[in-house]
């Protein structure tokens, strides 16, 4: 065999690097071995995975958050890799919630000196804030974040991803098993991109495990873990439904802009946010559905158990998930009728080659701030701290037909209307509408809009009388202050820098 | 006359509700300086009362003021507040005689006077919550000029009567509600209904609301905003009782331009307390 392809190389010089032929398992020495043949991605240990999967100081780390409040992957590989003496790492998560909390004790102690993430709160957002970390956190939208797995910025080296189930080959659902946790949008992309992928899964099945969200060509090594996180605490924090009579009135008036909007027409598109407001505006418009007769052709996005409920009903022909809210959304994924899991490229990615959220024509979205702009600000809180998620926000509003922003025109003390937002995250030109219980501001680049709500009788006033408004009730909070040190990038969707993040000045 | 279904209380010492409760609509807002204010924070209470009303985001909305009892050491001063706040309406609590009213009346027109105030132009709500008040309750609607409306106050009222709340029908709040309401429309004044306590039960609350409705109450007492839409719901005409009105008011109109006194509809007699009727619908329906 040897001679044959030196006589190639010699007849054909550029075909010298081909290899001779050395027997069938060369490449493949595992099918000798009848045990290794089957089973030999399955790990003893988290320790044991963590070894094998080529993990050095100064790598890049990834997780997704379906589990979401209930997570318990993140804490667990994070300490054990701490234990084992890891440094310099990058963590590159699709979200970081307040049940990540004890990673801060990471960045401290150097095991963790960069990250990546769409949203963050709690102490972590509080730790970076104040400058914990020596690079600053990227915050990336959920479509963004594959843009910077995809243009190579952003290179995973091992992807830890908590799944429900799988079988011993890797095939892996986050809808079937005893522990759901719905889609696996973000943990599909991570599959595919990672040098690297570890499942540590809840439950090992027989094989073939089917349907799969994340198939065995992807998977090189899984550990079964006992505890890879808690369904019941997954609509826990930013997903809820609500009595709060105010979330409630301005969900109701964002459901009456949406019908009068003139994209409320039978086969239309819709995405809820995971906001309170924008939950209870989903049961609104399904009212008003149900009234009409109208049905939509899909629904996209995070998914609510309120979607899940129009969709059983018929009025959502098509439910395109990428995450699962809730119990309610997991359990109508896993029924699996005309609800389908998608990955975060064919959700919202602005490079991808068709993302969902281009053909959305109506969206409902929450803000902490929202200015004269209408730039919204959905990551930094009223004291300048991180404490928010970018997620979606700027993907959808860019790409659909309208992006209805809901919240309360003062929380507390403080004005939501400001004249000018502390941090970027979607830039104004994307808003559509704002729907506050006081009143209901359109962008000044949708006249006939305007025009159109005034008419059904809606409150419509100028953004800056509700900016007005606000004010008169609180008065002009005091300028926050920052030093100049950068502790935040803001990424647009397309990997282009629209704000930064800076530390808080704290000295009196 | 203004028309007022809803009257949503919302305790005075609740900065975040105080500040923007205007948000909800109901027909008149209750700021309590009362039972929901515990002694300690009374003081601070009165003074947030005070910014609600003077801020220019309730110029549009009917105000209320629930004062704590005059021989209180806090009644006097949210009067005074109140009065001098611009309050449309002040709540009396537990009305007992004409008498509480007069003194009542006496202290708004000298407050009035001071600050330069119109005087007869604070109007006042008597809460009755006893059962003297219930007996008393048509010289109390009486009382004064002042006097918009008297309001049931089941608990308090229960609890004298050494009763309690049945669910179902109430019998235990019938005769109340009917001397009440009889005194109230003598006197030609509006009358409210209770307050319905649990909050999340929207369905009791409704049972509720019909009865006081068919028995002819103005509205009711709200402890919470959830309450307010299903209130003005119960309270909007249907399309039919709608468009039978307006056939009403034309009939009645015709009748006018031609000189003639009584008219009638579909052989039914049209007179003044058929258009009165038919106006309050009309009324109930451009509000819902």
């Amino acid at each position: 065999m040897t001679e044959l392809v030196e006589e190639l190389a010699r007849q054909v010089p550029d075909l010298r690097k081909l290899q001779a032929f050395a027997g069938a398992a060369a490449h493949t020495p595992y099918l000798a071995d009848p045990q290794a043949k089957l089973h030999r991605k399955l790990c003893v240990s988290l320790e044991d995975a963590i070894r094998r999967s080529g993990l050095r100081d100064g790598m890049t780390i990834s997780f997704h958050h379906a589990f979401r409040e209930g997570d318990k992957v993140i804490n667990q590989v994070v300490n054990k890799l701490a234990e084992m003496g890891f440094k310099d790492l990058t963590l590159a998560t699709s979200s970081l919630l307040n049940c990540h909390d004890p990673l801060v004790e990471h960045f401290k102690s150097g095991v963790i000196t960069q990250v990546y993430t769409s949203g963050l709160r709690g102490k972590i957002g509080e730790a970076i804030s104040r400058g914990v970390l020596p690079r600053p956190v990227q915050i990336h939208s959920h479509g963004g974040r594959v843009n910077l797995l995809q243009s190579g910025e952003l290179k995973i080296d091992v992807a830890f991803l908590g799944v429900s189930c799988c079988d011993e080959f890797g095939n892996a659902s986050g809808s079937q098993g005893k522990l759901i946790c719905g889609a696996l949008g973000y943990a599909k992309v991570d599959a595919q991109y990672a040098r690297s992928v570890v499942l540590l899964t809840a439950e090992l099945v027989p094989f073939p495990n089917h349907p799969a969200s994340i198939s065995q060509d992807q998977v090189d090594l899984i550990v079964h873990l006992d505890d890879v996180g808690d369904p019941t605490l997954i609509s826990k924090g930013a997903a809820r439904t609500t009595k709060n009579p105010r979330e409630l009135l301005i969900a109701s008036l964002a459901a009456d802009v949406v019908e009068h909007s003139g994209h409320f027409r039978d086969g239309f598109s819709m995405q809820t946010g995971s906001g309170a407001s924008s939950i209870a505006a989903t049961r609104f418009l399904g009212e008003k559905m149900a009234e009409t007769g109208i049905t939509a052709s899909f629904a996209l996005g995070g998914i609510t158990g309120g979607i899940a409920e129009l969709h059983a009903k018929g009025l959502i022909k098509t439910v395109i998930d990428v995450q699962s809210f809730d119990s309610d959304a997991a359990e109508s994924l896993r029924l699996g009728q005309a609800h389908i899991e998608i990955s975060a490229n064919e959700y919202a990615n602005p490079t991808s080659k068709g993302a969902y959220v281009d053909r959305i024509d109506v969206v409902i979205l929450a803000a902490l701030e929202i200015d004269l702009g209408f730039n919204v600000n959905v990551i930094t809180g009223s004291d300048g701290v991180l404490r928010g998620a970018s997620g979606g926000h700027c993907d959808v509003a860019a790409a659909a037909n309208l992006a209805i922003v809901v919240a309360p025109l003062v929380r507390g003390r403080l004005p939501t209307v400001v004249s000018k937002v502390t941090t970027v995250v979607t830039p104004g030109e994307s808003i559509g509408v704002l729907v506050t219980d006081q009143g209901i501001a359109v962008n000044s680049k949708h006249p006939e809009l305007a025009k159109r709500l005034l008419d059904a009788g809606l409150p419509v006033v100028g953004i800056e009388e509700l900016h007005r408004r606000a004010i008169a009730l609180t008065g002009e909070p005091e300028p926050l202050k920052f030093l100049d040190r950068i502790v935040g990038l803001i990424r647009y969707r397309d990997g282009t820098v629209i704000d930064v993040v800076r530390q808080v000045d704290e000295r009196e | 006359m203004k028309l007022r279904r809803s009257m949503l209380f919302v305790p005075g010492d609740a900065a975040g509700m105080v500040s923007t409760s205007f948000v909800f609509k109901p027909d008149t807002i209750m700021f309590d300086l009362e039972d929901a204010v515990s002694p300690r924070e009374k003081d601070s209470a009165r003074l947030l009362v005070y910014q609600a009303l003077r801020h220019p985001a309730y110029r549009d909305i009917e105000t209320a003021v629930r004062i704590n009892e005059l021989d209180t050491e806090y009644g006097p001063k949210d009067l005074e507040m109140a009065v001098r706040g611009g309050a449309d309406l002040i709540r009396l609590p537990k009305t007992e005689t004409a008498a509480d009213i007069e003194l009542l009346d006496r202290h708004i027109t000298r407050i009035e006077q001071a600050c330069g105030r119109p005087i007869g132009q604070t109007r006042v709500i008597a809460a009755i919550e006893s059962a003297s008040g219930v007996v008393n309750a048509v010289s109390i609607t009486r009382a004064s000029p002042r006097m918009i409306a008297v309001a049931l106050a089941g608990f308090d009222y229960l609890v004298d009567m050494q009763s309690e709340r049945s669910g179902g029908s109430e019998p235990e709040l019938f005769y109340a509600r009917a001397a009440v309401l009889h005194a109230a429309r003598a006197a030609g004044i509006g009358a409210y209904d209770v307050a319905y306590g649990d909050v999340n039960d929207i369905g009791g609350f409704l049972r509720e609301v019909m009865i006081a409705k068919n028995l002819g109450f103005n509205g009711k007492s709200l402890i919470h905003p959830r309450q307010i839409q299903p209130l003005h719901k119960a309270y909007a005409p249907t399309r039919q009782e709608l468009a039978y009105a307006r056939r009403v008011i034309e009939a009645a109109e015709k009748a006018k331009r031609e000189g003639l006194g009584v008219t009638s509809l579909d052989g039914k007699m049209i007179d003044p307390p058929v258009i009165a009727h038919a106006e309050l619908v009309i009324r109930r329906a451009e509000a819902a």
